[in-house]
């Protein structure tokens, strides 16, 4: 059993991550409370109504959501990968699961660039977060979690190194492991800014 | 090679999922994602006459908590590992006691002016009565 994959998934690190996540959780469920009781508090300020372009925001949805799919991808080649390959310690080009991390960090990167973008126009605009108790919410929610986006691209380029270095080893397969319950949860966590922030926002 | 054998089966048909399960969570978020993004785009075009608030608000609501469980499912395979349910169960405690802080701090906070009304200041009282 010791190389075996039900290991891997039953493993304790794995399930400590899990938990770390769950109280990742509790920082975004807090967020999102702020956020809901300080959205009316705009200030004489623009409203979420008026700033929030609803199709801009669908494009960067649709790219997260892809790139969880896409990280998923990778996660099915690096298990087939490590469970039928006898010697794990030769590596070879892991070209499928290298490439379909390549593809997870540009589309996470494109995320990230587009979310900035949106930032750097609203500050722009004179909607930076020190204008209104709205604003300061929605910058800190949202950027919150594009600071977890940008963490997990990090994260995510040193273990594409460390693949690319070691093969996919039994402790790389668990960072792997690790790294793909937090990109998928990063993608749960947008679900509900994509409802809570924008969709209600300009639904007023 | 039995083990063998017990390994490969445990990888195509594991928690780690297949990749039917993947496709088919990408495909059911996307749809969700959809008809929240047309259900508002459309009430928003129409100068918010199509639908009345309160139906709107719980659709989309709705919705997204359906593309939740659908990524958790599909993604994060939680409730396909095997006995005693760990993730399961720390997840599903995590999302009551999340629950319980946004839904008890809005409940707090939009009862806040009745309950604030007891301060002895003249016209505070008052005062908080007519911001409602």
């Amino acid at each position: 059993m010791t190389n075996s994959i039900i290991n891997l998934t039953e493993n304790k690190t794995v399930f400590g991550f899990w938990i770390y996540i769950l109280s990742d959780c509790f920082l975004f469920g807090t967020l999102f409370a702020t956020y809901a009781v300080l959205r009316g508090n705009t200030f004489g300020g623009p409203s979420g109504a008026e700033l929030f372009d609803l199709s801009f925001v669908l494009v960067e949805t649709l790219i997260l959501l892809t790139s969880s799919f896409t990280a998923g991808l990778a996660m099915l080649a690096a298990n087939k990968h490590y469970t039928t390959s006898k010697n794990k310690e030769v590596s070879p080009p892991y070209v499928q699961v290298v490439g379909l991390l390549g593809l997870t960090l540009l589309l996470g990167i494109t995320f990230l660039g587009l979310e900035l973008k949106e930032f750097t126009q609203f500050v722009a605009e004179g909607a930076g977060p020190q204008r209104s108790g709205f604003l300061s919410a929605f910058f800190t929610l949202v950027g919150t979690h594009g600071l977890h986006v940008a963490a997990g691209s990090v994260w995510l380029i040193v273990l594409m190194i460390q693949i690319l270095r070691r093969g996919l080893t039994e402790p790389i397969m668990s960072r792997f492991m690790r790294w793909s319950l937090f990109w998928h949860f990063l993608d749960v966590v947008w679900i509900f800014i994509f409802t809570f922030v924008y969709l209600m926002g300009v639904m007023i | 090679m039995q083990h063998e054998t017990h390994m490969k089966e445990s990888a195509s048909n594991g928690s780690h999922g297949s990749l039917r399960m993947y496709v088919t969570g990408f495909f059911l978020s996307i749809i969700l994602t959809l008809a929240a993004y047309l259900l508002v785009d459309q009430h928003v075009n129409a100068d918010h006459a199509v639908w009345s608030h309160s139906f709107l608000m719980i659709a989309v609501v709705v919705l997204a908590l359906l593309q939740m469980v659908v990524q958790l499912v599909c993604f994060l395979h939680l409730g396909r590992e095997s006995r005693p349910y760990w993730n399961l169960v720390v997840f599903l405690y995590a999302f009551l006691l999340v629950a319980i802080i946004v839904i008890g701090s809005l409940w707090v906070m939009h009862h806040l002016n009745y309950n604030m009304g007891a301060i002895s200041v003249p016209g505070a009282h008052m005062e908080a009565r007519s911001l409602e």
